[in-house]
């Protein structure tokens, strides 16, 4: 368990470009891939003829087509996973809701890579005042890189949910698939617009997962939230970024992680930046990380950036902790199990934030996974549900 | 009929300097039907007591031995104390983010019995426990411990004991941090608990007022590890008139 001291955002705006000579293959010592196991990952962050695309079924709101400049709007990649992502994808995933638009049901995306290396580009928009939830179910069994370009529009409310799990046909014995997934997912939020995105990891190899967030105007509001499971091995990296250069924006970020088994990792990276011109921003990030055994390790590093004083609030929270001896004493007194004792714990730590998701359907659907992968028992997680 | 038999017990708190023995030489037996008050000063190893019986991790047992009906309670996990009846209802409630009321008191009642209750008549259960102990409905969905006030956590204490019907319970501090109003409610609460099950009990206290509500059968004095006085519910009002003093100033040397 370790808490870095945070080293100094870089201030200056990222490099943003489409063209691949413009980000050298990282070598390791860059702040942003620090943590990255590089040799596990490299095959893809260089440009491979033999990749696949990324695909979708079609459906109301949704069309799959050849990409074209316009897929980008107003997003360039930022880094070199991205960029090789953008050159290399060759079918765009929209999801387009129009202004003025409720969408009551979720749209529910289900990607498919077509070769065991792929490349994904989804462009998800949401017009003015439109408001709808858009589930991303990503493909576990490949090797994908991809971007999730997202635009909310002025006045709406877009909530997203990108679940990374094993598919349901995959050896349910919990065994991971050796499978890297690096995704860029930026958010551009337009002026009083709503966005609320979650990001649930649990299954990869090698995951990067990179939800970043700008206000395109005042009055936007930002909710980030992540749950991720590691285990057996798995390295599971979460780095967020939001850039408050509009006034009177808000955001808030609260990712959780639990984590075992020697050699599993994961990393969460919270970078807020202020600038000078976004005065009354209210900001608030947390990380907390449950170790359940001696094996694992979490980093967690919380920067903050503030070039205004001028604000209305701001604060960050980064623990990890181990497995609470005196809840497990006071459950067990109670004539509870150990091993069901610790499932109550783990699941606790998890249903705060699975509750704000946005979803009561995928809230339980993910608590089930959950549960799933921590052993327990299927009556035991349906009484707990009925329950709550 | 059960009984809960205690003799020369020695115990330990782990402490990062090693251990360090609490207990020097605890026997009572409890048995059902009868409560035992135990009264001491602060730190003089009454809550240690109470957690080695439950079997909290943190205290080893160095000598002598505890027995419920004649089974091995120290072979025993925490769990399977808790199932073969044994119940303690704690000093300090610990909190369980994430976990409800309800969840909780169902899984360790499912636990405890050995089956999942009937949900229908589990509801009616469990409203009738609050209401005896004049407990808002909605206290149900809240998270264990999780912010209650003292007195929530200890009716909530109250509220497990009725529901899981121990055959031996353990209260350890259950009046400290009450008003008036609140004593008297878990008073009420835990003496409808006794009458409906005959269960023996170890009622641990720093202060006699409890014993206004609760009647014990029998009073021990408990002092730097070990019971050093014991005597009838008359024992209890001499302390309350002239305090420990008495009963420890021979065993200091
Ligand atoms: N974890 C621990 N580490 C070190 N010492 C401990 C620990 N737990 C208990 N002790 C010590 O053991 C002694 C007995 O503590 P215990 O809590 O059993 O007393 P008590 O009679 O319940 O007191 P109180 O009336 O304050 O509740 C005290 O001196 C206390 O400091
Ligand atoms: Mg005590």
């Amino acid at each position: 368990m370790t808490t870095l001291a945070a080293p100094p955002i870089d201030l200056a705006p990222r490099l943003a470009s489409g063209s691949l000579s413009d980000f050298p293959i990282p070598h390791g010592r860059e702040e942003a891939w620090r943590f990255t196991p590089l040799d596990k990952v490299k095959h893809m962050l260089d440009v491979d003829p033999d990749a696949g695309d990324v695909t979708s079924e079609a459906s109301g709101f949704v069309t799959v087509g050849p990409i074209d400049a316009a897929d980008a709007g107003h997003w360039l990649p930022t880094d070199r996973a991205a960029v090789v992502a953008w050159v290399s994808a060759g079918t765009s995933v929209r999801v387009d809701i129009p202004a003025d638009t409720a969408v009551e049901e979720p749209v529910i995306v289900h990607l498919k890579a077509q070769a065991a290396r792929a490349h994904a580009h989804v462009d998800v928009r949401l017009g003015r005042h439109a408001k709808a939830t858009v589930v991303l179910v990503h493909d576990a069994e490949a090797d994908v890189s991809g971007n999730i370009v997202t635009q909310v529009g002025d006045g709406g409310d877009l909530t997203m949910l990108s679940i990374l799990d094993e598919s349901d046909d995959a050896d349910a014995s919990g065994v991971m698939s050796e499978r890297v997934q690096l995704w860029h997912w930026p958010v551009q939020i337009g002026r009083d617009a709503t966005f609320l995105g979650s990001a649930i990891t649990l299954a990869g190899s090698v995951v990067r997962m990179l939800p970043s967030v700008t206000f395109a105007g005042p009055g936007g509001s930002a909710t980030l939230l992540g749950a991720f499971l590691a285990s057996e091995g798995q390295y599971l990296e979460h780095r967020i970024l939001v850039e408050h250069e509009a006034p009177h924006c808000t955001s808030s970020v609260t990712y959780k992680g639990a984590l075992s088994g020697e050699g599993t990792h994961t990393v969460w990276v919270g970078d807020v930046v202020v600038r000078r011109d976004a005065i009354g921003t209210e900001t608030y990030e947390m990380n907390r990380n449950l170790l359940l055994d001696d094996g694992a390790r979490a980093d967690s590093v919380p920067n903050l950036e503030l070039e205004t004083g001028d604000i209305a609030s701001a604060g960050h929270a980064s623990a990890t902790g181990r497995f609470d001896d005196q809840q497990l004493f006071y459950l067990q007194a109670r004539g509870i199990p150990e091993r069901v004792a610790r499932q109550l714990v783990v699941r606790g730590f998890f249903v705060d934030v699975l509750t704000r998701v946005g979803s009561r359907q995928w809230r339980d659907a993910v608590l089930d996974r959950i549960a799933q992968r921590l052993g327990m028992e299927p009556e035991l997680e349906r009484e707990l549900k009925a329950d709550s | 009929m059960s009984t809960l038999k205690i003799s020369d017990l020695h115990a330990s708190v782990i402490t990062d300097d090693g251990p360090r023995e609490i207990l020097r030489g605890v026997t009572i037996d409890v048995a059902s039907g009868s409560t035992h008050a135990v009264m001491g000063p602060n730190g003089s190893g009454k809550s240690t007591l109470a957690y080695v019986i439950a079997g909290h991790p943190k205290y080893v047992v160095t000598q002598g031995s505890i027995t419920l009906d004649g089974e091995d309670v120290l072979q025993m996990s925490v769990d399977e104390r808790a199932r073969a009846g044994l119940f303690l209802a704690m000093q300090y409630p610990v909190e369980i983010p994430g976990v409800s009321v309800s969840n909780f008191l169902r899984t360790s009642a499912t636990a405890v019995r050995g089956e999942a209750p009937k949900l229908r008549t589990w509801m009616k259960e469990m409203k009738d426990a609050m209401g005896v102990l004049q407990m808002d409905p909605k206290f149900a969905e809240r998270n264990v411990n999780e912010g209650f006030s003292g007195g929530e956590k200890k009716r909530h204490e109250i509220l497990q004991l009725s529901l899981l019907k121990p055959k031996i319970a353990i209260l350890d501090e259950t009046d400290s941090g009450l008003d008036v109003d609140a004593l008297r409610v878990v008073s009420e609460g835990f003496n409808a608990f006794r009458e409906e099950t005959g269960a023996g009990t170890l009622l641990i206290t720093h202060y006699t007022r409890i014993l206004r509500y609760i009647q014990p059968d029998f009073v021990h004095v408990f002092f730097d590890g070990r019971i050093v006085e014991s005597g009838g519910p008359e024992l209890a009002a001499v302390l309350e008139s002239e305090g420990y003093e008495r009963f420890i100033t021979p065993a200091t040397p």
